[in-house]
């Protein structure tokens, strides 16, 4: 079978290593949430300025409009939270000290290439936000996406046709049907969901 | 020690036409509001505004878009579900826009506020945002030049303030507002509480008060 949504959501919260510090993007890679628990001492980071974020407050009376996610979602503080500014924020990840983001993509090529922030259609509004900070800030970085688009176009591609966010940045690719490592000699299946290696390759050109 | 404690009219009676405007915040939490409603008030036109979105809902930022102040947006995010005045004015034309990275923007004010010329950044290398832009290979890794981004005024929203200008911020409000402080000619908080020097740790202290003009004080 493949994956559901939360199911991808659970091998990506397996694979990302204990003690790690991970920032989350916003829609699906927030949902990887849920699936860590608190003994594997990962620490989430919020670009907004906060690391030792906390899941969403159990009810809507006890969010803090001072106190939000990148999606601007009210969150919760953790024991041993600290917050700093916008600068300290993306310094701490361009700078190489967060080991794991995990992020959607419209596409990914071979080469770890990856495009999500604008589709370049005429006359839609650009917007970028962190996405092209995390992609070359994180030490590894997840996509999390569906393998085709609704049209049954593959999404894992040699190179990109939308406008790129990072070149050469993506290290693992979690689809529905198939885990992909990208590496130095192209991309390499890890792990299948109700499919088989033959069967994506007659599908998929970057295999 | 020249801070000045005020109402918002007054902290934001030096703007002029044609300022470029920081203005903290990350969607609402941080957003000045009190001293953008003075600002309109005030009604000092042709600005241009940084700030990482381009106003959320009928408030705030996207009050002083709404009122045709507003000539061109430098910011991260300009698009969001209840963006719905700045994709108005941008679709009509009525508006400049320019993307920046969330974290060069910031790099780009501190920059400013701390004195250096320009700086080479590895965000955004072989995209559409790095396009003209001179790059240049340091140590087998490429990057991009990128200037800093002064305002003539920053208006920012703190927890607390002394009379002395230090401020303190509240959780992810926290955000712009201390890089916001360092790179503008005019520095105006607006700050839940004012209290008096020794009023605050300053241990605690984010902002130091060398950098802040204004104080206005509006309760959250």
């Amino acid at each position: 079978m493949t994956l559901t949504r939360d199911e991808m959501a659970r091998v990506v919260a397996r694979d990302i290593p204990d003690g790690s510090y991970v920032n989350l993007g916003i829609g699906q890679p927030t949902t990887v949430a849920a699936h860590l628990t608190p003994e594997r001492g990962i620490v989430l980071h919020t670009e907004n300025g906060m690391l030792g974020m906390g899941p969403p407050p159990a009810s809507a009376d006890l969010a803090d409009p001072d106190l939000i996610n990148a999606g601007k979602q009210p969150v919760t503080e953790l024991p041993g939270a600290a917050y700093f500014h916008h600068a300290d924020s993306f310094a701490m990840m361009r700078g190489g000290h967060l080991d794991v983001c995990v992020l959607g993509a419209f596409q990914v090529s071979a080469a770890g290439d990856l495009a999500n922030w604008h589709t370049g259609e005429p006359g839609a509004i650009p917007a970028v936000g962190g996405a092209m900070d995390l992609a070359i800030g994180a030490k590894q970085v997840y996509v999390m996406m569906t393998l085709f688009t609704r049209e049954g176009e593959p999404k894992l591609v040699p190179s990109c046709t939308y406008p790129l966010t990072g070149l050469a940045c993506v290290s693992r690719v979690y689809t529905e049907h198939a885990v992909f490592h990208v590496t130095p000699h192209g991309v390499v299946v890890a792990e299948t969901f109700g499919t088989t290696i033959d069967e994506l390759r007659d599908r998929l050109a970057v295999l | 020690m020249s801070v000045l404690v005020c109402g918002a009219a007054e902290a934001v009676a030096a703007v002029r036409d044609g300022d470029t405007v920081l203005v903290g915040g990350f969607g609402l939490a941080g957003m000045p509001f009190a001293l953008i409603d003075a600002l309109i008030d005030h009604g000092a036109g042709e600005l241009t505004v940084v700030s990482n979105n381009a106003g959320n809902g009928d408030t705030g930022l996207a009050a002083l878009l709404a009122a045709g102040r507003v000539r061109k947006v430098i910011c991260s995010f300009p698009r969001q579900s209840d963006s719905y005045v700045f994709d108005g004015l941008y679709r009509a034309g009525r508006i400049d826009l320019e993307v920046v990275p969330q974290g060069t923007l910031a790099e780009r004010m501190r920059a400013a506020g701390a004195g250096i010329g320009a700086f080479y950044c590895p965000t955004g290398v072989g995209t559409p945002l790095a396009a003209g832009k001179e790059t240049r290979r340091i140590d087998g890794r490429d990057y991009v030049l990128e200037y800093p981004i002064r305002g003539d005024v920053a208006l920012i929203r703190a927890h607390v303030g002394d009379r002395a200008g230090n401020l303190v911020y509240r959780k992810t409000a926290r955000n712009f507002g201390p890089v916001m402080a360092t790179a503008a000619a005019l520095t105006v908080a607006e700050v839940g509480r004012v209290v008096e020097p020794g009023g605050l740790d300053p241990e605690a202290v984010v902002t130091p008060g060398i950098y802040v003009n204004r104080l206005v004080e509006v309760a959250a």
